[in-house]
């Protein structure tokens, strides 16, 4: 059974991809087991992040990127995600409306996802969803994260190329010494580049990434200007993300980042696995009863944690 | 709330009108009833429709036209979508349609018209009754 599905999707089967997708966002039983038999297959697709604050055109800069990698002959899966409403659980997914002239395209595979409550841009079953496009063969695979702030760096850790996305204008000098994602982004784009002060905050951006010292790995972040709507700078801009991709693999990068990006996945599997068990198997009656000591301050958090842990894991 | 199943809902118009207030005042209704709804905008083709519907793997597709072109258009995406085996997700139309048109529409697979001075909770009613996610209705996978 799982064999064949996994055989399904490694021939680019559309459909038992959108359903295991699916199945991983919703928590579906069998759905992990399958995720597990597909898991050897992938880490073969490169993976480009596009972040930056909402209504910057993040979606039209992915259309226009999809139209151009096409070009060259590669295949893309693309993720868009989208914010959760905190109130209803409901979501818009409206990023696919910039792309939908690719959505007959057999070479491109755009999944719209919600971040259904999960934090720093991105959505929990992100990560599957990428390996899920990585196994049915597609080369590239862009990620655009929920419209961010400054804080919101998930996706670096995901990606192998990071592109913060801005506008014109968005701030002076002082926001662009701020840390954060300045600090990890690969490239910057300055899109709508056809509004006043574009060169400004190229020549700003560029002064602050001159400052940044150590630590990098020697890859200096370009500044690029771009107007999606009218398809202006994005042979340049993928140019530049195959370059990264270059520099990447001709050093140490690939594998630091790979390296990196397992640790978070182990990571985030022993956080979720050790969530799981204790949701499911510690007394809610007592979980109750730390929670009323708690607010009656018999209590700290720190120690209330210990003991369900210590009922939980036989040392 | 991150791990449960939500119905999945792609609203599309369809054809050359772009007449899209109501069709965005749906979805806004059915994000406030907690569904996840994908928003593919105007112009569409079926083909791009019923694509967009498989990658997205959503339980159900509202489609609108004010234009007069129903019977074709939406036609069309219910064959297709059954030419592409995924004839078990659920279409409905809404717009200008003459009433004599609604027999054939559903009779071509189309599972409900909404006729323009409908309530949203008409709708939405109608949904909540009759659309499960794809993976509770059991049968086909």
């Amino acid at each position: 059974m799982t064999v064949e599905l996994v055989n399904r999707i490694l021939e680019g089967d559309v459909r038992t991809a959108a359903r295991l997708m699916r199945g991983i966002e919703d928590g579906a039983a069998d759905a992990f087991g399958e995720m597990a038999d597909l898991y050897p297959h992938t880490g073969k697709a490169y993976i480009v992040g596009i972040t930056g604050a909402p209504g910057g055109g993040k979606s039209t800069l992915v259309d226009t990127l999809i139209t151009t990698f096409r070009q060259r002959d590669m295949t893309l899966g693309v993720v868009a995600i989208d914010p959760t409403s905190p109130f209803t659980g409901g979501a818009i997914l409206g990023d696919r409306v910039r792309m939908q002239k690719h959505s007959t395209d057999s070479g491109v595979f755009i999944r719209s996802v919600a971040t259904r409550g999960w934090l720093g841009g991105l959505a929990r079953a992100a990560v599957s969803i990428i390996h899920i496009m990585d196994a049915m063969g597609k080369d590239i695979i862009l990620v655009e994260t929920v419209g961010i702030g400054q804080q919101e760096v998930d996706v670096t850790r995901l990606a192998d190329t990071s592109i913060f996305v801005l506008t014109p204008g968005s701030g002076d000098a002082i926001q662009m010494m701020k840390a954060g994602i300045l600090e990890v982004a690969d490239i910057f784009v300055v899109n709508k580049a056809d509004l006043e002060g574009a060169s400004r905050s190229k020549m700003e951006l560029q002064a602050m990434l001159g400052m940044k010292s150590g630590a990098c790995e020697e890859w200096e972040p370009s500044v690029l200007l771009t107007e999606a709507v009218n398809n202006i700078g994005i042979e340049e801009l993928v140019d530049e993300i195959l370059k990264h991709q270059a520099f990447l693999v001709s050093g140490e990068g690939m594998e630091k980042r790979r390296k990196e990006r397992a640790r978070l996945e182990l990571t985030e599997a022993i956080e979720s696995s050790l969530k799981d068990y204790i949701d499911s198997n510690v007394d809610k009656a007592f979980l109750e009863k730390l929670v009323d000591d708690l607010v009656q301050r018999r209590t700290n958090p720190q120690a209330a944690a210990s003991q369900i842990i210590g009922k939980s894991i036989k040392r | 709330m991150e791990h449960q199943t939500k119905l999945r809902v792609l609203v599309a118009k369809p054809g050359l009108d772009g007449h899209d207030r109501g069709v965005k005042i749906i979805a806004r209704a059915f994000r406030d009833t907690g569904y996840e709804v994908i928003y593919t905008g105007v112009h569409q083709t079926p083909e791009q429709i019923v694509s967009a519907a498989i990658q997205e793997d959503v339980d159900l597709i509202g489609l609108s036209c004010l234009s007069g072109a129903h019977l074709f258009l939406f036609n069309e995406v219910v064959r297709q979508l059954i030419e592409q085996d995924a004839g078990d997700i659920i279409v409905i139309g809404g717009g200008i349609i003459p009433e004599e048109d609604i027999t054939r529409l559903k009779g071509a697979g189309i599972k409900e018209i909404f006729l323009p001075g409908t309530s949203l909770d008409e709708i939405l009613k109608w949904v909540e009754e009759n659309v499960k996610p794809l993976s509770q209705r059991g049968g086909s996978k």
